[in-house]
């Protein structure tokens, strides 16, 4: 409701700028917006009215990225819908991934072994802090501030070589199967995560230094995009975006999956819901991941990674060719597809940009019937006119920084 | 005579400033790489032979050679005398201003006292103030002449920066003309040769450090780079007054703010940092540490150490500047006007009427 309020107020300050029209210089500039705008990634177009060079309309169109992913999911068998969610955040591959994962094994009703829910864990949390560092990064430099960009991307570039390294692809790792994880960890793993998490930390303080007590950054981004808790609330905003605003709603801790019940961490949140806070909010929840992920590290268990269950887990290859059940067992899993239990079920876990959920309907065939995201940043997306009403195009860049749009992720 | 040798110094001192803007390209891009942990621009090199590379040279020749060979686009509906003429318009202050740039003292070679400066202006400074104003002329004209909004909204941030910030630089100059009493040059940097209490040599920055921060911030205002770079910055204007430029013409702008960075730093130097003095060196008596009987030094020695000593000197700001905008994020345009009219101005002001009470007491008191 307050949405179409929005609209109707820029609607009538755009009558009003155009009543007073006789006078040239009032005149309201038309200005297209992307998509192919540096600051608009390609996937998106703002349409702005604009009064010399502040915003009094935004017209906000998504879709250019648009690939028919849940329909795609459709076509496939379950297994076969891992490797398209990696294409949702592809700033963050493994959440959802796993987070696609844990809805179907919901589904089934299947169990995880422990070791792979701490892998789970401990990667989900590795991905949010590269895109943490993504967005903070994208969003200093929308701002000018090339080298803390640059700082960022190379502590992000150790945990992708990681990623490289555990699942064999920096973006596209399609690492989670249906009872767990498609293979488990090299030896050095833990050692590559503790030297991209020193990494890190070195960043963070080095960003610290360069932003928090500079001047002109505090100038661009305090009081910048301001969102009330209960516009915030009435958008459906989740993640860093409503935390901003003091809200301390984190899926982790509201339903925890996975292991975060046995995670000690904190879930920081803003005061003012400007874009500093937003701001300030990832930065901290970089330092809270880096806690889970060292808890992890040091709980990790052993065992197997991935369910001892036939209907839904592929056999070891030992098996597929050593044994005929294991071969048939292989087969009719790779051509029927896992066969889920007639149902429904909607799952959400947090992911870097807020509450990512799957609303999966299954109607006992190997094919999914039905596959529905509830993308976190389509929210903010939709938020966004009401965040840079009144502000200038130099803000439209930095609080479209900060809503941190993933393409992929909007558009589906 | 006289004109030839005035050729000579005019021809040497534009291809300096054109290969040292040229240079400062490779500064900033393996500058930059430096500052962000990166390793920067190293794929040019000479007939592929990489163990030969050259470093700088490669991308000395590289860059422009690249810039120039690509085509060079104009828009449909563009106004292409303008299209053309604002690049020409841009660049061509930011080199002739250097005419008055005093390099080194005046040598006599056989005979003929020859000033190391390419034009001995009685009026120097001010020839530098006009010339470096007409910098904004190019920016309105490519904006208005490209026929693109982003450009046009680009030249309007420009335009209004670049002449706002002319005042505050303007203002702090004058502190400087009262200081020196003249508004030549050379006169200036010969009046800094002398020493402050018997150690310190009498530099501007000694007298006039209000002044000095704010010559320098106005530069880099005036240098559209970062925190200031609102007329070009690419997040959100894409490429703002020079959208629609390509090739050749697009390298004249990076050029022009580039020798702009040396013109900056030249001023810089000029005014507060002794030009081509060095410190307890005189061009008749030699070297005389304080306290210390003066050692004769050949002539010629001493212009070369001078001349080194400016170019040390402007290099060092300009690599200054670089290493700000790797540091700084941007203004916003409303913040910038802020700073320039609320701030800056006020300060200069002040710096001008407290200096011109301090000079009058002190005439008095003679």
């Amino acid at each position: 409701m307050s949405d179409d309020k929005a609209r109707e107020s820029a609607g009538a300050q755009f009558r009003k700028a155009e009543a007073t029209a006789a006078d040239p210089l009032s005149e309201i500039m038309e200005l297209q917006m992307g998509p192919s705008h540096p600051a608009c990634h390609g996937t998106i177009k703002f349409h702005l009215r604009l009064d010399g060079e502040n915003i009094i309309a935004c017209e906000t169109e998504v879709g250019y990225l648009h690939r028919g992913f849940e329909k795609m999911c459709e076509q496939g068998t379950w297994n076969q819908a891992i490797p398209y969610t990696d294409r949702l955040n592809y700033a963050s591959p493994l959440i959802n991934n796993f987070i696609f994962c844990e809805a179907v094994e919901r589904l089934c009703g299947i169990e995880v072994p422990e070791r792979a829910s701490y892998m789970r864990v401990l990667l989900s949390e590795c991905a949010r802090i590269s895109d943490h560092l993504t967005c903070l990064g994208m969003g200093a430099t929308e701002l000018g501030a090339f080298t803390v960009g640059f700082y960022m991307n190379e502590a992000r570039e150790l945990l992708y070589n990681m990623s490289a390294r555990v699942t064999g692809a920096r973006v596209t790792v399609s690492y989670g199967r249906v009872g767990g994880l498609a293979r488990d960890v090299p030896d050095d793993f833990a050692d590559m995560i503790r030297a991209a998490i020193k990494r890190t930390n070195e960043v963070l303080r080095d960003s610290e230094k360069l932003l928090e007590r500079n001047r002109i950054f505090t100038d661009r981004m305090v009081g910048i995009g301001l969102m009330s808790q209960e516009q915030a609330l009435s958008f459906g905003l989740t993640g860093p975006l409503l935390r901003a605003t003091g809200i301390a709603y984190d899926v982790r801790k509201a339903a925890p999956y996975m292991v975060y019940d046995r995670m000690d961490f904190e879930v920081p949140v803003g005061t003012k819901g400007d874009n500093f806070d937003r701001f300030a909010v990832r930065f901290e929840e970089i330092k809270q991941s880096i806690r889970i992920v060292e808890q992890c590290l040091a709980q990790m268990p052993g065992g197997p990674v991935i369910a001892d269950n036939a209907a839904y887990v592929l056999p070891p290859k030992k098996d597929v060719y050593g044994s005929i059940e294991g071969l048939m067992n292989h087969f009719k899993i790779i051509v029927e597809g896992i066969r889920v239990p007639a149902g429904e079920i909607y799952f959400s876990g947090e992911a870097a940009n807020g509450e990512l959920g799957f609303y999966l309907v299954s109607d006992g065939s190997g094919r999914p019937y039905r596959v529905r995201v509830r993308p976190p940043c389509f929210y903010g997306m939709s938020a966004l006119e009401t965040m840079v009403k009144g502000y200038m195009i130099p803000d439209l860049a930095a609080i479209f920084g900060m809503v941190n749009m993933i393409g992929g992720e909007c558009d589906r | 005579m006289e004109w030839l040798i005035g050729g000579i110094e005019s021809l040497g001192v534009i291809l300096v400033v054109l290969t040292l803007s040229a240079l400062l390209l490779w500064v900033e891009r393996k500058g930059s790489a430096l500052v962000q942990n990166r390793v920067g621009a190293n794929r040019a090199s000479v007939l592929g032979i990489m163990p030969f590379n050259l470093g700088f040279m490669n991308t000395l020749m590289a860059d422009p050679l690249k810039l120039f060979t690509k085509e060079d686009f104009v828009p449909a509906n563009a106004d292409r005398l303008g299209h053309a003429l604002a690049p020409c318009i841009a660049l061509f202050p930011a080199i002739v201003t250097f005419a008055a740039m005093p390099f080194g003292d005046s040598v006599s070679v056989a005979g003929r006292v020859i000033n190391l400066q390419a034009v001995n202006l009685d009026v120097g400074l001010l020839y530098i103030s006009a010339l470096a104003s007409m910098g904004v002329y190019g920016i309105v004209l490519a904006g208005w002449a490209s026929n693109n909004r982003w450009a046009l909204l680009g030249s309007i941030r420009g335009s209004a920066q670049m002449i706002s910030y002319e005042l505050a630089m303007g203002i702090s100059l004058v502190s400087m003309i009262l200081l020196y009493g003249t508004l030549d040059m050379q006169e200036m940097v010969r009046s800094q040769g002398k020493l402050l209490f018997g150690v310190l040599p009498a530099w501007g920055v000694f007298y006039q450090p209000v002044a000095f921060l704010i010559l320098l911030t106005a530069g880099i205002a005036e240098t559209k780079r970062v925190p200031f770079d609102l007329p070009e910055c690419e997040s959100e204007l894409i490429a703002g007054y020079y959208t629609e430029y390509s090739g050749g013409k697009q390298a004249c702008f990076m050029l022009s703010d580039f020798a702009e960075i040396v013109m900056v730093s030249g001023l810089v130097t000029t005014l507060f940092f002794g030009g081509w003095q060095v410190p307890y060196l005189d061009s008749n008596a030699g070297l005389s540490l304080p306290g210390m009987t003066p050692v004769a030094l050949p002539g010629a020695l001493i212009t070369a150490l001078q001349v080194g000593s400016f170019g040390v000197k402007v290099l060092f700001f300009c690599c200054l500047q670089i290493l700000v905008r790797w540091t700084l994020p941007r203004f916003r345009y409303d913040q910038l006007m802020n700073l320039g009219w609320k701030k800056m101005m006020p300060i200069a002001l002040l710096n001008m009427v407290a200096t011109a009470l301090v000079i009058l007491l002190v005439e008095q008191g003679r």
